[in-house]
């Protein structure tokens, strides 16, 4: 297994454990109401497909047309990075097309439970 | 899911279907626009502001686009009945609408709107193949009518400039009033608890 390989595994088995069955359940409905009008599991749409997201790294959906500054983007989708993005995506990655965000913290706790667990 | 189709094929989803004139409704939503745009290119920054709003409204035509080629996959795929079919076909002029007044924004403030897919392209993102009902097609549009509301009014904040965070505010008040009625059709609740659109 190479070595980003390996890391991407242990974040997204040390994120996937952490997360109580409330919280994903409750970041289904968050995440289909709050982030369902550009993205979806297992397509691309207005946003890139988030099938796998915690773990891999940023801008790099094949047949995605991210923004140039997302192109550059060189992190690992972690979920304190994904944290960090909804509280404020333009604050992370500088010129990012999206412009939605997550206020509150537990509504983010729970839609990252669930991108780590959705298939 | 025959109730719902039923329930759907009355009338009483919406009482009157009205024309839209979009040219018209294109012309209201950018009134005042010109000036705003001229305003913000003065500004220091004013260019990298209009840039990021430029791109926020490509992420709504995005949105648009989709939402108008969902309701085309619904439209001919055969299932809805005339009242339902009328009322998809309004919906749609409104979204197109929407979309006609966001490419004459974005092209007014120097930016590229954002193209539109094909029909095939929609169809396989929207998983159209899962479509079996009149019912599916309704839980389908609400859904992505309830995403567009909670878009619409997320992204608000992050407007620079006002003028497009109140164009933000009326397209999320058509998209409510779209949700209203296909979660009235498919015989859904009213929300329970007050502010239950956009946080």
């Amino acid at each position: 297994m190479r070595p980003a390989i390996f890391a991407a595994a242990i974040i997204l088995f040390s994120s996937t454990s952490a997360f109580a069955a409330g919280d994903v359940a409750r970041g289904q409905i968050l995440y289909e109401s709050r982030c369902g009008a550009c993205h979806s599991i297992q397509s691309n749409r207005t946003g890139p497909k988030h099938l796998g997201v915690v773990g891999r790294k940023a801008g790099s959906i094949t047949g995605f047309d991210y923004s140039p500054a997302l192109k550059k983007a060189k992190f690992i989708w972690t979920p304190k990075q994904l944290d960090k993005w909804l509280q404020g995506p333009s604050k992370l990655v500088r010129g990012t097309n999206m412009a939605f965000t997550v206020p509150n913290v537990e509504d983010r706790t729970a839609i990252i439970a669930y991108l780590a667990v959705a298939k | 899911m025959n109730e719902v189709i039923q329930t759907a094929s009355r009338r009483n989803f919406l009482g009157t279907v009205t024309a839209v004139t979009l040219s018209a409704t294109a012309l209201a939503l950018l009134d005042g626009n010109d000036a705003m745009a001229a305003k913000m290119k003065d500004k220091k920054g004013g260019d990298k502001m209009m840039a990021s709003d430029v791109g926020i409204l490509n992420v709504a035509l995005g949105l648009e686009h989709e939402a108008i080629n969902a309701y085309t996959l619904g439209a001919q795929s055969g299932l809805l009945d005339k009242g339902v079919l009328d009322v998809a076909v309004l919906f749609q002029s409104h979204h197109k609408g929407h979309r006609d007044a966001l490419i004459a924004t974005i092209n007014k403030m120097g930016g590229k709107a954002v193209a539109e897919k094909t029909l095939a392209q929609y169809a396989t993102e929207l998983n159209a193949g899962s479509i079996k009902s009149a019912g599916d097609i309704l839980q389908l549009a609400r859904r992505l009518e309830l995403g567009a509301i909670n878009a619409y009014l997320g992204v608000i904040p992050s407007l620079n400039d006002k003028a497009l965070g109140q164009v933000a505010a009326r397209l999320a008040a058509d998209e409510t009033m779209h949700w209203t009625l296909l979660n009235s059709a498919l015989g859904g609740a009213a929300p329970a608890g007050p502010l239950s659109f956009g946080a």
